[in-house]
């Protein structure tokens, strides 16, 4: 189950999700990397008490990383609940889930909070609302590490100022194919955003998703931030869309050749890697988009491009699988799921 | 494919390494993979951020004449050490290395001064500190006019502020 993504968001055929993050730290105690275990354990009590009468609107529930396996710390990091940093941060970190999986306060990451907010959709307004108010409610009960000049203190400086990255998840299929992903990426990087794989800084795009995020945090204000992104990525969508447009009327029957034998393949595949399955799925969603097969609803390919990562697929399992067995079971979780989607 | 290094298992891993532009590939099977510890990479970042910016860093004009070691009072780290790891260890570090790290924050962001969202409590702060200078102003003023009457009301209303942010 990936909670986040339920309910309707904005443009969803072709934006995932928002994804809004505030870096936070506490002005009395040293930054995670420089933290004794005791130091450790009296900030988490900190943050814990501080968010208790506030942030509790909505039930959250709390986990540390050293008493979860590693099986589901990694599911976590493949829904996007936690960092991949966070999974690793075996002797301080903990996290703060909401029910709803939508908010995430990670504990002692490289900073001592990173307040996260999901939306699924584009919906950077709403998004930012929650994570600001969750950021005024652990500040009642804290004190920030602030500089007049600085603004929010944070361990590493990049981070610095708001604290803010904003992010968007885009499937974009057809700028891909086409080749012109290439001078979009070039053109963000000049604009100050960055473009990533989906599981952050350093991975690599698959299913033609990408991440889209400021790289700046100093010097402009969160409502600015926000403003730039959102009218860059509204460009995006329309471009996006247009080259869809254009391909089903130059291209259509390799279009629709391209979607089809992909939804064969995961229909009736029996040995799957999980770059093959996301390249296939990814087809399979543009097709359901363009209502080639309007049967099967976008969001549900999206969350089955989360199932079957790796460690999500050993949870369904329930234990460790080789290589070869994953590729097995991979595809025959996509099978069943299909069918049972098909009805 | 079989596996570069036994040569008898189907490879089912393959990397591909780029240092220096100089691209290296590798396929191996799943236990040759293992042995050489390969597997390990799961969210792994392979290049480090940090390097780019401390290579920022480095190319800065040091203070001239300056030969003492300075280190953070709070959590000890110099600034040398921070151009290895290129994170600060706690807040007090900005204050420390504050002028190093106005030109690097310009170097990284473009900016180096916060706009946006300011914590509740310290607004409060910066509005009194503000109005605490504007004070000691026209403090000095009167006394220069020899309106002590004034001086004397405007030197209570200094210390009643200050008392109340804690500086006495």
């Amino acid at each position: 189950m990936v909670k986040w993504l339920e309910g309707i968001g904005n443009d969803e055929d072709v934006v995932v999700s928002t994804r809004l993050r505030l870096a936070r730290n506490l002005a009395n105690y040293r930054f995670p990397n420089f933290m004794t275990d005791d130091e450790a354990e009296a900030l988490t009590d900190e943050i814990l008490n501080g968010m208790k009468d506030n942030v509790y609107d909505v039930p959250y529930k709390f986990y540390r990383i050293r008493d979860l396996s590693d099986i589901e710390r990694s599911v976590f990091v493949e829904k996007h609940l936690i960092s991949p940093n966070l999974a690793k941060k075996l002797d301080g970190g903990s996290f703060l889930i909401r029910n709803d999986e939508r908010a995430t306060v990670m504990i002692n990451e490289e900073d001592h909070i990173r307040i996260q907010v999901l939306m699924p959709g584009l919906n950077f307004e709403e998004g930012w609302e929650i994570s600001s108010k969750i950021d005024d409610s652990i500040e009642g009960k804290v004190e920030y590490a602030y500089h007049e000049k600085f603004g929010y203190l944070t361990s590493c400086p990049t981070n610095v100022g708001t604290g803010l990255r904003a992010s968007v998840m885009v499937h974009l299929p057809c700028i891909s194919m086409t080749g012109h992903i290439n001078s979009i990426i070039e053109g963000l990087t000049k604009i100050g955003l960055t473009v990533r794989g989906i599981y952050g800084e350093g991975t690599k795009a698959s299913g033609y998703l990408f991440q889209i995020s400021n790289q700046t945090t100093l010097g402009e204000s969160e409502e600015d931030i926000i403003k730039k992104l959102n009218r860059v990525v509204q460009e995006i969508i329309s471009r996006e869309r247009s080259t869809r447009a254009y391909m089903l009327d130059k291209r259509n029957h390799q279009m629709e050749d391209m979607i089809f034998r992909s939804f064969g393949i995961l229909k009736y595949g029996r040995i799957i890697s999980s770059a093959e399955a996301m390249n296939h799925l990814s087809n399979v969603k543009l097709g359901c988009d363009l209502g080639m097969i309007d049967y099967i609803k976008p969001k549900d390919i999206i969350k089955l491009m989360i199932k079957i990562q790796p460690a999500s697929l050993q949870k369904t399992v329930n234990r460790d699988l080789t290589y070869e067995e994953r590729d097995m079971y991979r595809a025959e979780l996509i099978r069943k799921k299909i069918r049972s989607l098909e009805g | 494919m079989l596996c570069d290094k036994c040569n008898k298992n189907t490879a089912t891993i393959h990397f591909t390494k780029i240092i220096n532009n100089h691209v290296e590939e590798r396929h191996l099977c799943e236990t040759c993979a293992k042995e050489n510890n390969y597997l390990d990479f799961t969210f792994e970042v392979p290049f480090s951020f940090e390097k780019l910016f401390t290579g920022l860093i480095d190319s800065m004009p040091e203070d001239s004449g300056k030969r003492r070691v300075v280190a953070c009072p709070k959590c000890g780290l110099t600034y040398k050490k921070f151009q290895e790891v290129g994170k600060f260890g706690c807040a007090k570090c900005y204050e420390v290395f504050e002028r190093n790290i106005s030109s690097l924050l310009k170097g990284i962001h473009g900016h180096n001064t916060h706009q946006g969202k300011v914590p509740i409590n310290t607004k409060d702060k910066i509005v009194q500190k503000k109005a605490i200078e504007s004070l000691k102003l026209e403090l000095e003023k009167s006394i220069e006019k020899e309106d002590f009457e004034r001086a004397a009301y405007l030197r209570d209303e200094i210390n009643r502020l200050k008392e109340k942010l804690g500086e006495i």
